[in-house]
């Protein structure tokens, strides 16, 4: 229990996906910009990471380990990936359309996010069994949710706020996200 | 002639892929913390943009519209792991130092980015200038950031000591802070140059 409980604080906070390990930058700054969109790629993501870790771990133990074909591995995980994103949309379309309609855009982005197959490599990387993995990618997923929703938040405030003109937009968000990541690395330490 | 020169530098500066389009980020920001670290990303990254440009370029017509994305992921994940490959080989140390961002170049969205606007429409002699210019675009933003980050974080470029032994330097741009304001200074910087060219 104590040792989930470490792998947990270390997805959320010490190793976040963002702040941490410099994954899923790009839908960071692009969708971003409101709120509630954040929140609705934060769920998208946390659905998809979670599945495709677990899939991930058979395909590594079940399949590319037993036939010998590891190298293999970039080209398989991120075919289940996208097939798995494909199956999603397809799945909402049909069970609910409104979940469909406020999570639908997202779906095609997450393909090219690269936190879901970065994650997915990870807990291979790092040999967790299954149980740890499934954890881990839900809880990483929970740290992309918190990063992106914190920075939403940032950017609102951003837009009334007077910014030198060569700073406007971009630049600035990357300057807030360093102090974000500056304050995340309080947690560094806590876990190994 | 000219066209062919416009392919090429257009994606040095004006779409620099970085800069100005920010595709690609995530290698950008976490494998910057050194001058070989950067060049050698940055050099992995060109080879799969060129190989998959030229095989794109040359399939496009034989693959139907509908799985073209899927199949573009295909080919550019068969390049990737070449390079995996190559780099465990003969570079263990930049393997080490690269880790899971050279799986993770499959998902670079500048590689896609450029498969599904350029190659896909071009021929192959236009793909392979793109896949050049583009690539040294990146290469050179991922120089100019992890130049920046080394010199300040570790008062070194290239491993070579620019500061006497013992100087304090400014440990931050080594850790991940530091990637995201250099990469923000950056930016800005570039944004302040052109506009000054611009008003001229």
């Amino acid at each position: 229990m104590g040792e989930m409980l470490l792998v947990i604080v270390s997805a959320i906070f010490v190793n976040n996906v963002v702040f941490a390990r410099f994954l899923g930058i790009c839908p960071y700054l692009g969708v971003s910009r409101k709120l509630d969109t954040a929140i609705g790629m934060g769920f998208a993501v946390t659905f998809v990471m979670t599945v495709a870790t677990a899939i991930g771990y058979f395909l590594q133990y079940a399949v590319l380990i037993p036939f010998k074909i590891e190298f293999m591995q970039t080209v398989m995980f991120i075919l289940v990936i996208a097939s798995l994103v494909q199956l999603v949309e397809i799945i909402l379309k049909k069970v609910s359309k409104p979940l469909y309609s406020s999570l639908g855009i997202f779906l095609p982005l997450i393909t090219t996010n690269c936190a879901i197959l970065g994650v997915a490599l990870i807990s291979i990387q790092e040999e967790y069994d299954l149980v740890t993995s499934v954890v881990f990618s839900f809880f990483s997923a929970m740290g992309f949710i918190l990063a992106i929703v914190m920075f939403a938040g940032i950017r609102e405030k951003l837009e009334a706020a007077d910014v030198p003109k060569p700073f406007e937009n971009v630049p600035i968000g990357f300057i807030s996200a360093a102090i974000l990541s500056l304050a995340f690395m309080g947690f560094a330490g806590l876990v190994k | 002639m000219n066209e062919a020169l416009n392919i090429l530098t257009r994606g040095f500066v004006r779409e620099n892929p970085v800069t100005k389009m920010l595709l690609g980020l995530c290698p950008v920001l976490a494998v910057t913390s050194s001058a070989y670290n950067g060049l050698g990303m940055g050099i992995a990254t060109t080879f799969v943009l060129l190989g998959s440009n030229v095989v794109i370029s040359l399939a496009a017509k034989a693959i139907p519209n509908t799985v073209r994305i899927p199949s573009f992921i295909l080919v550019i994940a068969t390049f990737v792991t070449i390079v995996d490959l190559l780099i465990k080989a003969y570079s263990p140390e930049l393997n080490q130092a690269l880790g899971i961002f050279i799986p993770l170049i499959v998902v670079n969205c500048m590689i896609l980015g450029r498969a599904e606007a350029f190659a896909s429409r071009n021929g192959l002699w236009y793909s392979i200038i793109d896949a050049i210019g583009m690539g040294l675009g990146f290469t050179f933003a991922l120089l100019l950031l992890s130049a920046f980050r080394e010199v300040l974080g570790a008062g070194t470029i290239f491993n070579i000591p620019l500061v006497g032994e013992g100087a304090s330097t400014i440990l931050v741009f080594a850790l991940p802070p530091g990637a995201f304001a250099g990469l923000g200074l950056i930016i800005a910087g570039l944004n302040a140059l052109e506009k000054k060219k611009g008003g001229n």
